[in-house]
């Protein structure tokens, strides 16, 4: 069990959205990362719209695994490539003034050893259509992760969305 | 404009920041990415569904009935 858990920072988008939240010059003081992330996508008409994960400013080596429900059936897939882009947020077909709820645990995130990341998420909407997420996600780089950043694809992050920045120690 | 918001976790700065043309391309071609695979991962549903209903039709059972045998 962790003995600390700090708030290292966090943000609110405010009016006029964001294409993307950005944590950088994240300090190599803790063990592990744990980041919490509240989104909504601008996207219109959809359900629910992706946002992409990225570590570095790196956009390559990405991996991940996923069991997602849907409201009605459950698939299990993997995809590859320049992020981890299963990070699923409410679009703006959802219903109105809900946001997702996503969980990102980065263990040994300053060390030498490629990166694995637990995440799992929801997005939100009143209907039956609506996702439930459980993934591990591999960045397979050696290098110690120092930026976070969390792009809304073609989209905007829209205002009151928040991401909030843990950082873990095992002592 | 679209801007990216930047957290300085050394400072605490938070900074809204117009994308460059670099970021907007390399967010296209992110986006353009995923929309793919989000393609792919349709046609495999759909896919999917069409053996589904042909099994079904095989059988000569419904949904119901194939749900039914598998509880």
């Amino acid at each position: 069990m962790a003995t600390t858990y700090t708030l290292i920072s966090s943000v609110t988008v405010g009016s006029g959205g964001a294409a993307s939240i950005e944590f950088t010059s994240i300090p190599a003081d803790y063990t592990d990362l744990l980041v919490k992330l509240s989104g909504r996508s601008s996207r219109s008409a959809a359900v629910a719209e992706e946002f992409l994960l990225t570590f570095n400013n790196n956009g390559s080596s990405y991996s991940e695994k996923q069991l997602r429900g849907d409201g009605s059936s459950v698939i299990s897939q993997s995809f590859s490539g320049s992020s981890i882009q299963q990070v699923a947020q409410p679009g703006a077909g959802a219903t109105a003034s809900t946001f997702g709820n996503w969980e990102f645990y980065i263990p040994n995130y300053a060390g030498s050893n490629y990166k694995s990341i637990s995440l799992d998420g929801v997005t939100e909407n009143n209907a039956t259509q609506a996702y439930t997420y459980l993934e591990a996600g591999l960045w397979s780089n050696s290098a110690a992760i120092t930026s976070i950043k969390f792009s809304a694809g073609a989209y905007l992050a829209v205002e009151h969305s928040t991401a909030y920045l843990y950082g873990i120690s095992n002592a | 404009m679209t801007n990216k918001i930047v957290v300085d976790c050394s400072t605490g700065d938070v900074q809204e920041i117009a994308l460059t043309a670099e970021e907007i391309a390399e967010r296209e071609a992110m986006a353009a990415e995923y929309a793919e695979q989000k393609a792919a991962e349709d046609a495999k549903k759909a896919e999917q569904a069409t053996a589904k209903k042909a099994l079904l039709t095989k059988l000569g059972i419904t949904a119901e009935e194939a749900q039914l045998l598998l509880s």
